[in-house]
């Protein structure tokens, strides 16, 4: 079993305060990343746009975003007249809490000695590990959620309604592909999931052990859980007009606004954890420079999303659900089977193509049965869809009615 | 308790104390928000609330499944529970749009009330009287067995549901596919475009029932 080497004397005053200080270190890392990556995000999108983005604040405009929380905190909170006072007012706590916890569980890479006590660089490691990553996730459904419900008015109810369809639908690809890793590394510990792709660069990672395509449905799972483009029909201004946020002003829309990129920076921090190595990078000078190589896959992996966002369209509703239900879940679970198939790997002795076959025959089994299966619920949608055109020309009944 | 508290302050700190404190702390303010969340679901009036309410009790019951170290029921209890059960009783309290305020006073039955205070009085009876004469209704650590062997906890429940319990498991999850397809079949027989809810409903009951 793994653990922090700061419990190994038991807990005592200097590691309580110990984990408090790195309670608020943590926290300060988050709050402070968000604020650099308003604007990173922000001058990426201009210069993809070939503009310059916000060039005033501060050296470069790089306080632009300070300055524009600081206005924020001084507008006047509204309240509208139909609202649910008590949880119009808890639902942005309710939005930025996992996104601010899930951070929790990242190792940051190597130990730090304070005052005689080494401990890990990072907060906590759960003996349920990832699982925190998937509890965080299903919880954070419920901020979104009565924010739309509790402003009284139509339109952010209908952003928060698809916003929860959405974030439910695509939990379960997030799951599925979170068990690969599992799968593959034998533990739930975060921890352990960094050390088991340690040394190698790329070629141990998760995201060659686990043959690429998890990694990309848990990547577009997780950007979907987000709301951010290309799912970000949630906040289509014109069809909803703005989305579950709507209604808020003021402090409490500050924090819908520091939820979504603390999130976004919990979550690239967390697909840097199952899938890019964690801190695992080459030695400068002998030195490991585990948090720098996070830092700088944390960057890149930023620098994808925001790629993304500045150049693929918004989806439609259909098509999300769609994506989400008739592809990425039965990828995701055909992949769950095909890594347990090939894990489940035996030795036998000797060589040639005959004993290659034999020894991984699970594997290419289920690589037989998935290919089968997807064939049939290929064909089963078919039917499904032959038969409810006809069901819909019977009952002469236009079907836009069902898109939504 | 208090003892602990106070050879906390009394700067007899160590070790042991203040991770029995620290225990304490956990289940107290887990008790706590069970209670509170219980009373909330119980004497609020707006459904949304009362749900809302749930949630702090869900969370409270995990709370009590680290402190007996069940980690792993304690992260299934609200991936489960609070991230997906409760967002569904919340999809069909917004979508049928009940939540107002409603008539609590008109009860199906004259005898409800004192027959579910009956009720109550005596399960709370069984429980204390059980408490009395078998430890393990207490949950108490010491005397149900600590974690014993290599292996996480959630290893362990792996290993269980996997091997001894194979059966009970597979049959479980047959039971929920049952539901998913008689469901999906339910709402397709009622006729349609405009059942969906009613679908919706039925998969939650059923899916409650089972796990």
């Amino acid at each position: 079993m793994t653990g922090d080497p700061l419990f190994v004397h038991g807990l005592n005053l200097a590691v309580w305060v110990i984990i408090v200080v790195k309670v608020v270190a943590v926290f300060a890392i988050v709050l402070l990343s968000v604020l650099f990556m308003i604007m990173y995000e922000r001058k990426v999108i201009a210069r993809l746009g070939v503009r310059y983005g916000p060039n005033r604040a501060g050296p470069n405009g790089w306080l632009q975003s300070l300055a524009d929380g600081t206005k924020l905190l001084f507008k006047e909170a509204f309240t509208p007249k139909g609202a649910d006072k008590v949880v119009y007012k808890i639902a942005p706590y309710l939005m930025l809490l996992p996104a601010l916890i899930a951070f929790a569980i990242v190792p940051l890479g190597g130990q730090i000695t304070i005052a005689h006590h080494t401990t890990e660089l990072q907060l906590a490691d759960p003996q349920w590990g990832i699982l925190f990553l998937l509890m965080t996730s299903g919880v954070a459904v419920y901020g979104v959620m009565l924010a739309g419900w509790a402003s009284g008015s139509k339109y952010p109810l209908l952003g928060s309604v698809r916003a929860s369809a959405q974030m439910v639908s695509y939990e379960a690809v997030l799951g599925l592909t979170t068990a690969t890793v599992v799968l593959v590394t034998g533990s739930l510990h975060t921890s352990s999931i960094v050390a088991a792709q340690h040394g190698g660069f790329l070629y141990h990672w998760n995201v060659i052990h686990t043959a690429v395509i998890p990694f990309i449905l848990f990547s577009v799972a997780i950007t979907a859980e987000m709301t951010r483009a290309p799912f970000d029909l949630v906040e289509a201004e014109e069809e909803i007009s703005g989305g579950y946020n709507l209604e808020y002003s003021s402090v409490d829309f500050a924090w819908f606004y520091l939820a979504e990129y603390a999130a976004l920076i919990t979550n690239s921090a967390i697909i840097i954890t199952l899938w890019l190595g964690g801190p695992d990078g080459p030695r400068i000078a002998g030195h490991s420079i585990g948090p720098v190589w996070f830092i700088i896959k944390e960057l890149v992996v930023l620098y994808i999303f925001v790629w993304i966002r500045a150049t693929l369209p918004r989806l439609r509703y259909d098509q999300l659900m769609d994506l989400g239900w008739k592809k990425m879940i039965p990828a995701a679970l055909a992949m769950l089977m095909i890594i347990a198939g090939f894990q489940a790997t035996s030795t036998s002795s000797g060589s040639g193509i005959g004993h290659y076959l034999a020894d991984r025959k699970w594997g290419f089994i289920a690589i037989v049965a998935s290919v089968a299966l997807y064939l049939l619920l290929t064909r089963a949608i078919e039917v499904g869809k032959t038969s409810s055109e006809i069901e819909g020309t019977q009952r002469s009944e236009s079907m836009t009615g069902r898109q939504l | 308790m208090l003892a602990s508290l106070q050879s906390v302050l009394l700067a007899d700190t160590s070790a042991q104390a203040l991770a029995h404190a620290s225990a304490w702390a956990v289940f107290l303010v887990g008790a706590a928000m069970i209670l509170t969340g219980a009373a909330g679901v119980i004497l609020l009036r707006n459904p949304v609330h009362c749900a809302l309410m749930l949630v702090v009790t869900l969370f409270g019951v995990a709370l009590e499944f680290i402190d007996q170290s069940a980690d792993f029921l304690a992260a299934v209890q609200i991936i489960v529970y609070a991230g997906a059960v409760v967002i569904l009783f919340l999809f069909v309290i917004m979508f049928l749009g009940v939540d107002r305020k409603e008539a609590i006073a008109a009860e199906p039955t004259k005898l409800q009330k004192p027959l579910a205070l009956l009720m109550g009085l005596v399960v709370l009876v069984e429980i204390l009287a059980l408490s009395r004469v078998d430890h393990w209704v207490g949950g108490t650590p010491a005397l149900s067995g600590a974690l014993n062997g290599p292996g996480d906890n959630v290893q362990k429940v792996g290993q269980a549901v996997y091997t001894g319990y194979l059966l009970p498991f597979e049959m479980t999850a047959a039971l929920l596919v049952i539901a998913v397809v008689a469901t999906v079949v339910l709402s397709k027989r009622a006729g349609g475009a405009g059942n969906d809810e009613a679908g919706a409903v039925v998969a939650e009951e059923s899916s409650e029932v089972t796990s």
